[in-house]
């Protein structure tokens, strides 16, 4: 076991890591020493190929194939160098202040949050596209949804640079979403905060965190680690934890922090979403260009939002539902498909939690409510009258059987498309926005942390990712992340005196 | 099971795979060597425990035909294989459905993650974007 000592340690390098990372410069600033370990790996800017199987298994956990426990549900996170920041699309929402006041925590104040936003929309230089940049699968979406009776908003996007590659759930290959790894990381090692990839955090002790870090395996993409392969303890004064929702939640309840915090691993979201695909009678630019730039915002009426989307072949397919040759027909059009993703803004549900299995490992539990059903029906009917008003000329639904609704049909949509045809382990549902299990809250009896993301009974422990949502966020989560995290690292900040203090005082030179 | 998950079954797995994806018929053997190396690189990152129930699961679509049809999976006429997937995919067991979605995802990665079949469905993403050049599109 090889001993480091650091005044802070921050675990994970993603929304919630990368900003932290940043936040703590002033530390550096002033003679503390920061790291930053992260479990995947630092890619090269040329590994960053657009291959679809390559990058899924270089940058996401499982390869993207994380599953829940019951087999139902894919869940998609990053583990790279920033974390999921890597395989998003870039899409930067301030968080709706009707979920912020539902969410009751105390101290989370709106308009703090909103400035906070704000500030970092300006240093990843969020923007919308212009229209010359915007390809027909988002434009079909956008006039089709007009046609249709539905308000249809446009995405602010991180990018700068962006060639259209279409390859963001990928990691773009020409640099330039900007993510915590394009911004805040380098922005805090230029600054002399300290970031180790490869390194996966075991467990959490009394100011320490026991890790290890991994050898590169031949053949993988990324650097080395930055040290050596083996175990280490690593000392701290603050321990931040920032590894995700579930990551987050799973490395503090293998560390026993269960009996102290029951509602750890709680209050679990995720927006569950499937993938909807049209057919057009002519080839349009989809694959080329920014794939995500329009959504319908239907949360607050009917808990559902549709956004754009284009995916990869093997993706695609494995989300289309069905097999044989109407499967192969869908797949053999993709030139003339437009794609729609439809998501269920569910909520905190008891049964819904992160835990861990006997070798510590998370699993998610996790079962589809009648309301988010509903709610993925509704949305789906919204989609197929979107795609018919934009010229569609079959739709295929997950939710219908036969699969295919031919134009024909679309006066039928009500009735094709049932709530009796979602059938947990043969519809592919995925989600991408992994919520909760550390929430903030009052005190231990209704949460894991303040709303500071200060954990319960534990001064030096922090929070600073997803996994702090008391409940769905109901739009795309990493801005509103982003100025949590801020938040918790002024706290750190706030409270560096005591903390390192009291640290330096109990530990050896 | 042995390290090559699909070893033992692997007559099977293609009968299974040419029943998911049809034009998998005309693959000649180096293709599905292609195919099943994606696959089995795929399960050996899984617990011993997958492996084993994916080894039962096409044990189970093997033999189930003989009880009806006197035939194993891959001697049934293609109409019956899809009928038997079909209701295995939506039996009232969600284990059984799981069980057939993640053989049927298998499939998926090994076939849709392979060049030819990338350019044989139209897919055109390169990193050049809106520069490459495409020969369609409005």
């Amino acid at each position: 076991m090889i001993e480091k000592r650091y005044d802070v340690v921050v675990i994970g390098s993603g929304a919630g890591g990368g900003t932290v990372a940043q936040a703590l410069i002033p530390l550096v600033s002033q003679g503390h020493s920061v790291l930053v370990i992260e479990q995947g790996p630092r890619l090269h800017d040329a590994e960053f190929t657009g291959r679809e199987l390559d990058m899924a298994e270089s940058l996401y956990e499982d390869g993207g194939g994380f599953l829940t426990a019951d087999g139902t549900m894919t869940l998609a996170f990053g583990r790279a160098y920033g974390g999921s920041t890597v395989v998003y699309t870039g899409t930067s929402l301030t968080a709706p202040e009707r979920v912020i006041r539902r969410w009751n925590v105390p101290g989370l104040d709106v308009a703090d949050l909103e400035r906070r936003s704000r500030s970092f929309m300006q240093q990843n230089h969020v923007h919308y596209l212009a229209d010359d940049r915007i390809n027909d699968n988002n434009r079909l979406f956008r006039d089709g949804a007009r046609a249709a009776g539905y308000h249809c908003e446009q995405f602010p996007l991180n990018l700068h640079g962006c060639l259209g590659s279409s390859l963001c759930n990928l990691g773009c290959p020409n640099a330039a979403k900007q993510g915590t790894h394009r911004v805040q990381l380098p922005n805090a090692e230029r600054a002399g905060v300290q970031v180790v990839t490869r390194t996966e955090a075991l467990r959490i002790e009394e100011r320490a965190v026991s890790a290890r870090v991994h050898a590169r395996r031949p053949g993988e993409k990324g650097l080395d680690s930055e040290w050596q392969p083996g175990d280490y303890r690593i000392r701290a004064g603050a321990i931040i934890v920032a590894g995700g929702a579930i990551g987050s939640s799973a490395l503090l309840l293998r560390s026993e922090f269960r009996r102290r915090l029951p509602r750890l691993g709680t209050g679990f979201t995720c927006h569950p979403a499937f993938i909807l695909v049209a057919e057009h009678p002519r080839s349009i630019t989809n694959d080329v260009g920014h794939p995500k730039s329009f959504f319908v915002d239907r949360g607050e009426a009917e808990g559902w939002v549709l956004e754009t989307c284009m995916y990869f072949p093997f993706t695609t397919a494995k989300n289309l539902t069905g097999f044989g040759a109407e499967h192969s027909a869908i797949m053999r059009a993709y030139p003339r498909l437009q794609m729609i993703l439809v998501l269920a803004c569910d909520r905190a549900t008891d049964g819904n939690r992160i835990d861990t299995d006997r070798a510590g490992r998370p699993v998610v539990h996790y079962r589809f409510t009648r309301a988010v059903r509903h709610s993925m029906v509704a949305a789906t009917r919204a989609a197929a009258h979107i795609f018919f008003a934009a010229g569609a000329a079959r739709v295929h639904a997950p939710t219908a059987r036969p699969h295919v609704i031919e134009r024909s049909e679309a006066d039928r949509i009500e009735q094709r498309i049932d709530e009796r045809h979602f059938l947990p382990g043969t519809t592919t549902v995925s989600a991408a926005h992994l919520m909760g299990g550390c929430g903030m809250g009052r005190s231990a009896a209704d949460s894991v942390t303040d709303g500071r993301g200060r954990v319960h009974g534990v001064p030096w422990l922090r929070v600073a990712d997803s996994s702090l949502f008391p409940d769905a966020l109901e739009i795309n989560p990493y801005l509103t992340i982003m100025a949590l995290a801020d938040r918790a690292a002024e706290a750190v900040l706030e409270d560096a005196g005591a903390l390192l203090e009291t640290a330096r005082a109990g530990l050896p030179a | 099971m042995d390290d090559q998950a699909l070893g033992p079954h692997r007559d099977t797995f293609r009968a299974f795979a040419a029943t998911v994806v049809p034009e998998m018929t005309q693959l000649d053997p180096a293709a599905w060597e292609d195919v099943e190396r994606t696959v089995e690189h795929a399960l050996a990152r899984r617990p011993p425990a997958m492996r084993r129930q994916l080894g039962l699961l096409l044990r189970a679509i093997d033999t189930l035909p003989l009880l009806r049809h006197g035939r194993r999976f891959a001697a049934l006429d293609p109409v019956r294989r899809e009928r038997l997937i079909d209701a295995l995919q939506r039996a009232p067991v969600k284990l059984i459905r799981r069980g057939i979605w993640g053989l049927r995802t298998l499939v998926l990665m090994g076939y849709y993650t392979r060049t030819a079949t990338m350019h044989a469905v139209g897919y055109r993403a390169d990193a050049r974007g809106w520069d490459a050049p495409r020969d369609d599109c409005s």
